[in-house]
């Protein structure tokens, strides 16, 4: 390759990644030359800065034509921009709550934290962004090292350990499938361009060799649900979630998750149906797998959580089964594919990180993660028990709040196509899941606990009133996001080379 | 169009949530003064909806629409375009529900003064709960109607788990369950009709669904499937009606939750059922309507025979009261499974009169139940001495139930019957046997409360003053009045029902 073709190359795209970049190796450079005692608050300000530029840079984008370079390792399409856009407001309001962490101890190594959040998003966006096997393995091994990394980052904490090298070994093990399916993909067709591969799939041979190619994408599904945390693939998410430091969950139930829907789509659409061929119908030979999948996972979540004494193993259930949730619209494949996932992203983004700001609060106020902790929150801050009631009444799905938009919009995908079993599975599961939620919502209001009034920080606040406007504005008037998603992002343009 | 009458009567109670946030949470009159008058605002314009309505007129009156979301869905092959407004509009029949809303909500808010605690948190989730309720009554779109419903849910359960007496944390879970899972199917049913037809609107499903078979074949809406969609309705609101075996956790609230909550519950929330059974079964699943309507008529001569005969047994008179609502019930199927005018129009009379006389019943217990401490016939005995007016509203409140004529309780039923004996008289027969059997229990529960033995451990208590007996005297006037009056009712129900009639031509 040439200077000249390098530099001819649209670098411009790539804008939002490289602000995120240079900040985080700015961050990793300022904090070794940053004196040990000194505080590490700024660093979380700078980050959260990175943040902001990158989610300008990408909105300014909003409506641009479909642009790769570098042999389509990198791919600027409407897709990857609408879950770029989750990532990057997910991690900016996780870097607020990060910045008042405390933890049970003090511990040190925060710089770390603050710039492994980072490169975790850039992981994130490289996975949104690439259409080649290569970078988004790169982009997957990018999130998922500097995810273990997070999880353990208070050393000497015995229960952030475990959950450390829980995730490790699992996750490990996950990438070493995901990677073994794509080398047969890579058999098959002769090359890691997604598009490529939708190409080579085509042809007579691998018809003949279809065993082969199912094979290879059960395993590439089977690594990527790990990535998800669905059903049977879920055990690792409890004791992660639990022992990582309540960012760091939130930031795997969040942000990680979506690029790992973001991946599925990705990779199954693109290879199957973005050229005419006998292999289209294979999706729909997969259907029943997947959809038997989305529902194991929505069954094993909400039934588990409801004997869940522990706030954030319970939250860590809940985000299993609204994985289950949004593997629907995928295994329906309507037209609403995409707008109901994008949809429900947004609103459990939105609602899960307003629940994780407030157990953070009270996790960290009460010294223990045990349901009690909640017991008369409303006594002791009435604000904030009304704002983790619009979070956990959004997460169940009721109405006036962008969770039961979120849920509507599944419904119609999943009975607008016919699945009737996977729709009341879904619905005899969120019906399940009032129990856990009210439970909360009963700890907080009818139970007493001490009397001491509290107050969360400024950062806090605006995270979770951020989230709790979202969450009610968007259930009250989805049109904003809808039609937002709609006007902005041309999502045909996935399947265009 | 232009009206936004019902949006200011839906929203009103709104505005006492308002006010009481900036009210100090330790003064309890000041509270509960707003908590009351909050509640006369929507009483007001509910007046005005009723009064301003065109009993000559049969299309919806007072309609707003607006667009509300759009899943940008092209290419569907039945016309509609997905949108989903906000749709607002009345009927004779809501119009009547909702100033049924407006006043048992006044009255229930009358009767909270019997809350001791946290009356703050109390009236807000109360005036949340009246929105939810008048909301259902006025959508006119089924996502709207659903939002509304759920609505009714969350303060239920708090008002239910917070406020209740001993069980009551288990009574609300119940509560939240069952109908979590009925809203859930309800749910599902929305939405199947929503992707088959493109539109929520209540008028344009009907027209879609009034397309003949062939058509709707086309749209995979076989016969077979809509039967499905009916049955699937049945359950999902016959939780709420509800339609026993579906009964047990309303039999839980009734007796866990504070008086005031039962005469919401008892007198409203339960009507949402049967108002959902005439517009979405009736109105949408005629056909499938007539040909099950044998085993509806079935399960409402059950409701009403089960009901009768478990509360001839109970010793808790909530219970007895519980059971009877139970019994009385299964008149609105009786009613709407005859799929004639009189039968209809008697089930909707019976809902709108149920309404009100378990308002009063209830009423009267919580009153009884702050004199005395028990609601038990067993403990109780001898109140006619002590405490006359109540005692007399109690005997008003039990010959209106047992369908006295004069009372509303009597139109209701023969009309429902009537209506029943001219389609299936066999089942009508064996139903009647539920109206005497309805006179033995609560003339047993209402004469041992009145005249029995006086219970020593009961003591001396005082009658109420008058403003404590107000709400059951306005509840007996109105009970009176559509005894004597029916026209009141019939005038605001009549063309309605004939336009549903009307618009099923097959049945007559």
């Amino acid at each position: 390759m040439t200077l000249e073709k390098l530099l001819s190359y649209e670098w411009g795209i790539m804008a939002p990644e490289f602000t995120i970049l240079i900040v985080a190796t700015l961050l990793s450079l300022i904090d070794l030359f940053m004196p040990a005692k000194a505080s590490r608050r700024p660093l979380a300000l700078f980050g959260l800065l990175g943040v902001v530029i990158a989610i300008v840079f990408a909105v300014f984008q909003i409506g641009e034509p479909t642009t790769s370079i570098l042999f389509d390792t990198y791919r600027f399409d409407s897709f990857a921009l609408a879950f770029k856009l989750l990532f990057l407001v997910a991690t900016g309001l996780i870097l607020v709550l990060a910045m008042d962490y405390e933890g049970q101890h003090n511990w040190q190594y925060r710089g770390e934290f603050f710039y492994l959040l980072l490169t975790a998003l850039l992981g994130a966006m490289m996975m949104a962004s690439s259409a080649d096997l290569i970078t988004l393995f790169v982009g997957l091994e990018l999130l998922s090292i500097s995810s273990y990394i997070l999880a353990g980052v208070r050393k000497t904490n015995l229960q952030s350990n475990e959950a450390a090298f829980k995730y490790v070994v699992n996750g490990g093990i996950a990438t070493a499938i995901t990677l073994f399916g794509m080398s047969y993909v890579y058999g098959l067709t002769g090359t890691t361009n997604l598009y490529g591969i939708a190409e080579g799939l085509t042809s007579p041979i691998v018809e003949q060799n279809k065993f082969l190619l199912l094979m290879a994408f059960v395993m590439l599904l089977v690594g990527l649900s790990f990535k998800i945390a669905a059903a049977p693939f879920h055990m690792w998410a409890p004791d992660v979630y639990q022992g990582s430091p309540t960012p760091v969950t939130t930031f795997l139930s969040v942000v990680s998750k979506t690029a790992g829907f973001a991946l599925i789509l990705k990779i199954f659409l693109i290879s199957f149906l973005s050229v005419q061929g006998w292999h289209n119908t294979v999706v729909l030979d997969l259907q029943p797998y997947i959809a038997f999948v989305a529902g194991v996972t929505m069954i094993v979540g909400n039934v588990i959580a409801l004997r869940q004494r522990n706030i954030k193993r319970m939250l860590a259930y809940s985000s299993i089964a609204h994985a289950g949730y949004v593997l629907v619209p995928f295994v329906s494949l309507s037209l609403l594919v995409f707008k109901a996932t994008w949809f429900y992203l947004l609103a459990y983004l939105l609602m899960n990180i307003g629940a994780f700001a407030v157990i953070q609060f009270v996790t960290e106020r009460e010294k223990s993660e045990d349901m009690t902790a909640f017991s008369g929150l409303y006594a002791r801050s009435p604000f904030v028990a009304v704002m983790m009631s619009v979070f956990i009444i959004s997460l169940a799905g009721l109405p006036f709040t962008a969770g039961f938009i979120g849920k509507f919009g599944i419904f119609m995908s999943a009975l607008g196509t016919g699945h009737y079993v996977l729709a009341s599975v879904m619905v005899a599961t969120t019906v399940v899941s009032y129990v856990y939620y009210f439970n909360v919502l009963v700890h907080m209001y009818f139970r007493k606990g001490i009397l001491e009034r509290i107050r969360p920080s400024i950062g806090m606040l605006v995270v979770m009133i951020v989230c709790a406007v979202g969450t009610i504005a968007f259930g009250v008037y989805p049109a904003a996001a809808l039609e937002f998603f709609h006007n902005g992002f041309d999502m045909s343009q996935l399947f265009v080379k | 169009m232009e009206s936004i009458l019902l949006s200011a009567l839906i929203f009103s109670p709104l505005l006492g949530i308002l006010v009481l946030l900036f009210v100090p949470k330790t003064d309890e009159v000041l509270i509960k003064w707003i908590g009351l008058l909050a509640t006369l605002l929507p009483l007001v314009l509910a007046f005005f909806v009723y009064f301003g309505f065109d009993t000559a007129k049969e299309t919806l009156q007072f309609a707003e629409q607006y667009k509300w979301i759009d899943f940008n869905i092209q290419g569907q092959p039945n016309g509609n375009d997905f949108t989903i407004n906000y749709d607002l509009g009345v009927n004779g029949l809501s119009v009547v529900l909702m100033l049924l809303t407006a006043i048992v909500s006044t009255l229930a808010a009358a009767a909270s003064v019997w809350i001791k605690e946290q009356w703050k948190g109390y009236f807000m989730l109360f005036l949340l709960l009246e929105v939810g309720m008048l909301g259902v009554f006025a959508s006119q779109n089924l996502l709207l109607f659903f939002i509304f419903f759920e609505i009714t849910l969350i303060p239920t359960f708090f008002l239910i788990g917070k406020w209740g007496y001993l069980d009551k944390e288990k009574a609300a879970y119940s509560f939240l369950i069952y109908n979590g899972l009925g809203s859930a199917i309800l749910l599902i049913v929305f939405i199947i009709l929503y992707m088959k037809s493109g539109t929520m609107n209540f008028t344009g499903l009907s027209a879609f669904l009034s397309q003949p078979p062939e058509m709707l074949e086309r749209y995979y809406l076989g016969d077979n499937f809509r039967m499905g969609l009916l049955i699937a309705l049945l359950v999902a609101l016959g939780v709420k009606l509800p339609i026993v075996p579906l009964h047990s956790w309303m039999l839980q609230v009734h007796v866990q939750a504070p008086p005031s909550i039962v005469m919401i519950h008892s007198g409203i929330l339960l009507k949402i059922g049967a108002y959902g059974l005439y517009q979405f079964g009736l109105g949408f699943f005629p056909g499938e309507f007539e040909q099950i309507a044998f085993w509806i008529a079935l399960l409402g001569v059950i409701n009403l025979l089960y009901g009768a005969f478990i509360a001839f047994v109970q010793i808790d008179f909530k219970k007895v009261l519980a059971y009877s609502s139970v019994s009385h019930m299964g008149i609105v199927l009786i009613g709407l499974a005859s799929l004639n005018e009189a039968g209809i129009q008697g089930a909707m009379f019976q809902v709108i009169s149920h309404g009100l006389i378990s308002a009063l019943l209830f009423f009267l217990v919580g009153l009884i139940y702050q004199r005395t401490g028990t609601s038990l016939i067993t403990h109780l005995g001898g109140l006619a001495k002590m405490m006359p007016i109540t005692a007399g509203f109690l005997l008003a409140g039990g010959l209106a139930s047992l369908g006295l004529p004069g009372m509303s309780g009597f139109v209701s039923e023969f009309m429902a019957f009537l209506g029943l004996f001219k389609t299936m008289p066999v089942l009508a027969a064996v139903g009647t046997l539920g109206i005497i059997l309805t006179a033995v229990y609560i003339l047993r529960a209402v004469l041992t409360i009145t005249f029995g033995e006086t219970k020593e451990a009961i003591g001396t208590i005082k009658e109420g003053r008058f403003v404590e007996w107000l709400p059951a005297l306005i509840l007996t006037f109105f009970i009176i009045l559509i005894g004597v009056y029916p026209a009141v009712l019939s005038d605001m129900l009549h063309l309605t029902i004939e336009a549903m009639m009307a618009s099923k031509g097959a049945i007559t």
